[in-house]
């Protein structure tokens, strides 16, 4: 790919991806739902995946940011799922997922 | 002919609005299905970048366990009743109409963003997996690691907890 390509691709990935990351971040500030903060935590996982890829292409190393964006997808994934079950557990506990109700701060 | 920039100019385009409607969507089945969606993007656009280790990871794990793992939280937490969903549905709206305006306004802001040129790096051709094990040998390590603790965070927190026998 000639210079100027690459120059106008890395301008569509400088717009896009922090679009991403502003869906993530506002959806964890504004939702009182504990599985949708979730959500917001994976779209700011993706968008973190793919600025490791965007790096990889631009600076062909792209091995190199292969490996970093498989170890960056395997944290991600125990992560959801133990937050997966800790929501589980909440929710047995209080019978609901709205944050405003867990005020509490006892075992 | 559809060159490389459009293909990945109408990606990223379905990618925003994949991730916005997986926000705003009032069920969370749907929102997580349309996370799934966002992660079929990514991978299309890393399939784009000739990036297909990191493609395969991303549609299998992602696109694939993660979405059962949300849909397995979904399903094992309360449905609200009709009159609560409608209740719900309208309250959200009043505080998420704001993300479509907001994306906007930041798209256009970066546009203007002036990005400075990048020169051309030779090529560093290696594989991945001689990457992984021979360089990121530490990284294997975390993630073995990782692995190891979800497995046992996932074990404790669905253990069967003692009853404790009440004296009559």
């Amino acid at each position: 790919m000639t210079n100027p390509d690459m120059a106008a691709l890395i301008r569509l990935f400088v717009i896009f991806i922090p679009l991403l990351l502003v869906a993530g971040l506002y959806c964890i500030i504004v939702t009182r739902n504990l599985i949708r903060i979730l959500i917001g935590v994976e779209l700011l996982s993706k968008a973190v995946v793919l600025i490791i890829i965007v790096a990889g292409y631009v600076t062909n190393r792209m091995a190199l940011a292969q490996a970093m964006a498989i170890t960056m997808i395997i944290i991600e994934v125990v992560v959801i799922a133990i937050a997966a079950g800790i929501i589980i557990n909440i929710f047995r506990h209080y019978d609901s997922l709205d944050t405003r109700n867990l005020e509490q701060m006892k075992g | 002919m559809i060159t490389p920039y459009i293909l990945t100019l109408v990606l990223l385009i379905l990618l925003i609005a994949t991730a916005l409607w997986s926000v705003m969507q009032d069920d969370l089945l749907r929102a997580a299905i349309a996370l799934a969606g966002v992660s079929i993007i990514v991978t299309l656009l890393m399939f784009q970048m000739a990036a297909p280790m990191a493609a395969v990871f991303e549609l299998s794990v992602c696109a694939g366990l993660i979405t059962v793992v949300f849909v397995s939280a979904i399903s094992l937490t309360r449905l609200m009743t009709r009159q609560e969903n409608i209740e719900f549905s309208r309250e959200r709206m009043t505080r998420f109409w704001y993300l479509p305006v907001l994306l906007i306004i930041v798209g256009v802001l970066l546009s203007f963003l002036v990005v400075p040129g990048v020169p051309s790096i030779p090529a560093v051709v290696a594989d991945v997996r001689k990457v992984l094990w021979n360089e990121r040998q530490l990284d294997m390590l975390g993630q073995i690691l990782v692995i190891l603790t979800g497995v046992f965070g996932i074990v404790v927190l669905f253990k069967d907890k003692p009853k404790v026998e009440k004296d009559i």
